[in-house]
């Protein structure tokens, strides 16, 4: 076969062509994994939910808050807090809280039960030195060197060693560690408004999209 | 302030090359004489400049209204790609002694993966145009910086006797690994 | 015969990372370990080899001035494939190599061999070739994920071999990249000349 000429006509039409087709394979493809995309999402913050509050039987995800502060046009999400409740009463909470860490921005998912104490948490995500700062998703679980599992940021906020806490830092990761525990109380704070106030005027019910997603699932 | 820190994080802390990896073959390929490092690195920063503005209001006003995120690579590769013959065929025009400094750069920067790189980064990172043109701006300083102090040191390697097994690419990548150690202690500073 | 000697060719002679030297970003950005390393080259696999496929089947109605943009938007469209995929179903997986998915688009290989190999031979040496070049980087990546996590923490996917605190952190972290990087061609240089 003879290469094509290339012609105005022929190049406009092949590339036309090429575009148009590659354009439709994908939108179909995209229809076909727009399902399991948002269920994976889905089974990563429901694993995450799950191993951080007692167990539970609601939807927290649905039934969850989100606190935010308007920059002008811009909305940054501060906390998220998903209710866990269990034959209707009310378990535990989790709360997302960002804080700044080492590297950058640093996503703790914290579990408190009814009594406001720490039950687990669960690092979503964060940008800290690999092998020294990340080692946070694991350093402050029970039985680790900075156990915090159990404890009542309401009774005392919680600090790092060096500024005359009680939690050991990790290794050569002050930063860190001082971020992941701002978080932690940043959180219990949120907590305390979701538990006394309920949804307060600043509060909105879940984005959108995670509704849809939670809807299609069942 | 806020535009300071992108500023100081973008060259320093999170220099493009030499921590997040993008852009490479350039940084090994166009290094080996100050001179053309820094007609790459204006080259870039005006690229990367330009590329940003126009693929965040793509994305914006485009793929965003139309509900069409997931042609986001496709849309931006063949944007870049076409604005860099744009701004060859402009650049002839408008200013020859520009061109004649960028000009040999210019085809060489579409498969630059930084000006991709940084063009989805803006758009992951959240940032608004001013925010988003800022960042781009710092990147390539940062990677303009690099490329010329590489470039600086790989001059002065010359002179110098090495192994012969060493010669060559395996000696660049060590002195950019000792380069990268140094940008690490910026790392913190903000 | 002549299809294996394609695909040992990407492998060996012509490895894309260490005799090549193509595809650098990925190659330092992705091997902190040796899974990730692996994980970063199928994926490039999988795009070489469909894209390679692809262009050796459309190659003759594409005419010589659109050339380099049409293949463009096919590499492309097997990334935005890929992209949904392993959100899909290695999401894990998706988030630790990060930007660097999207990025295949602009790796020198993908492009490299479409326009120097694919475009000039038939659809089944072009598989073969997609194969070996991917299997070469694979093997490359993989092997400087291994050297790297071996060293920085004494495992290597994830088994342990040492105990994580004899490791030399530098490794995982940015500039033991590099340095990894260097010695290794050196050394495979040397075997070379021998």
């Amino acid at each position: 076969m003879k290469k094509l000429e290339s012609s105005l006509k022929n190049m406009l039409l092949v590339l036309t062509g090429i575009t148009v087709l590659s354009v439709a394979i994908l939108a179909y493809f995209n229809e076909l994994t727009k399902e399991p995309i948002a269920q994976a999402n889905m089974k990563i913050l429901n694993d995450a939910l799950m191993s951080v509050v007692p167990g539970f039987d609601n939807n927290p995800v649905a039934d969850s808050d989100t606190i935010y502060k308007m920059k002008g046009e811009v909305k940054t999400v501060d906390f998220i807090i998903y209710p866990a409740k269990k034959d209707g009463e009310w378990v535990g909470t989790a709360v997302q809280s960002v804080s700044l860490g080492f590297g950058g921005d640093m996503t703790v998912l914290v579990g408190f039960d009814s009594e406001g104490k720490i039950y687990d948490y669960s690092l979503l995500s964060h940008a800290e030195t690999p092998g020294l700062g990340s080692k946070a998703d694991v350093w402050f679980k029970k039985g680790e060197p900075g156990d915090i599992i159990g404890q009542n940021p309401g009774d005392k906020p919680l600090s790092v060693d060096k500024d005359g806490g009680e939690v050991n830092s990790i290794t050569a990761s002050t930063i860190t560690t001082r971020a992941f525990l701002n978080a932690v109380n940043a959180a219990y704070k949120a907590y305390l408004t979701g538990e006394v106030e309920g949804v307060s005027g600043a509060t909105e019910s879940a984005i959108d999209s995670e509704i849809t997603a939670t809807e299609n699932k069942e | 302030m806020e535009y300071l820190l992108i500023f100081i994080s973008a060259i320093f802390v999170n220099n493009i090359v030499l921590s997040q990896f993008l852009g490479i073959c350039p940084f090994l390929g166009v290094s080996k004489k100050v001179e053309t490092a820094l007609g790459m690195g204006a080259a870039v920063a005006f690229v990367l400049t330009i590329a940003t503005i126009v693929t965040f209001l793509l994305q914006k006003f485009v793929l965003d209204a139309f509900g069409l995120g997931y042609l986001q690579t496709i849309a931006f590769i063949l944007v870049i790609a076409g604005l860099v013959q744009m701004v060859e065929i402009i650049l002839k025009k408008v200013s020859p002694s520009l061109y004649q400094a960028l000009g040999v750069f210019l085809p060489l920067i579409t498969t630059n993966c930084c000006i991709l790189g940084v063009a989805i980064l803006v758009i992951q990172k959240d940032f608004n145009l001013l925010t988003g043109v800022v960042y781009a701006f710092s990147t390539a300083l940062g990677f303009a910086l690099a490329l010329v102090l590489f470039a600086g040191i790989r001059e002065q390697m010359s002179l110098s006797n090495i192994p012969k097994g060493m010669q060559g690419t395996p000696i660049a990548l060590i002195t950019a690994g000792l380069l990268a150690m140094a940008f690490m202690g910026f790392s913190g500073i903000v | 015969m002549n299809n294996l000697k394609v695909l040992m060719n990407g492998i060996i002679k012509e490895n894309p990372i260490f005799v090549l030297l193509l595809g650098m970003c990925p190659t330092l950005g992705t091997t902190s370990s040796a899974m990730n390393g692996l994980g970063m080259g199928l994926a490039t696999l999988f795009v070489l080899v469909c894209s390679n496929v692809v262009i050796s089947l459309v190659k003759n109605i594409i005419p010589d001035a659109v050339r380099i943009p049409s293949y463009i938007v096919i590499i492309a469209s097997f990334v935005t494939l890929l992209q949904m995929a392993m959100q899909a179903y290695v999401p894990a997986l998706y988030s630790t190599l990060g930007l660097f998915i999207p990025l295949i688009v602009v790796n020198c290989i993908v492009l490299g061999r479409a326009e120097s190999f694919a475009a000039k031979n038939t659809p089944l040496s072009s598989l073969f070739d997609g194969l070996g070049m991917g299997l070469g980087f694979t093997l490359a990546l993989t092997l400087l994920g291994s050297v790297r996590e071996l060293l920085g923490t004494g495992k290597i996917f994830e088994i342990v071999v040492f105990p994580e605190h004899y490791g030399m952190l530098l490794f995982v972290l940015a500039p033991g990249a590099f340095i990894a990087l260097g010695y290794l061609i050196a050394i495979i240089n040397k075997f070379k000349k021998a």
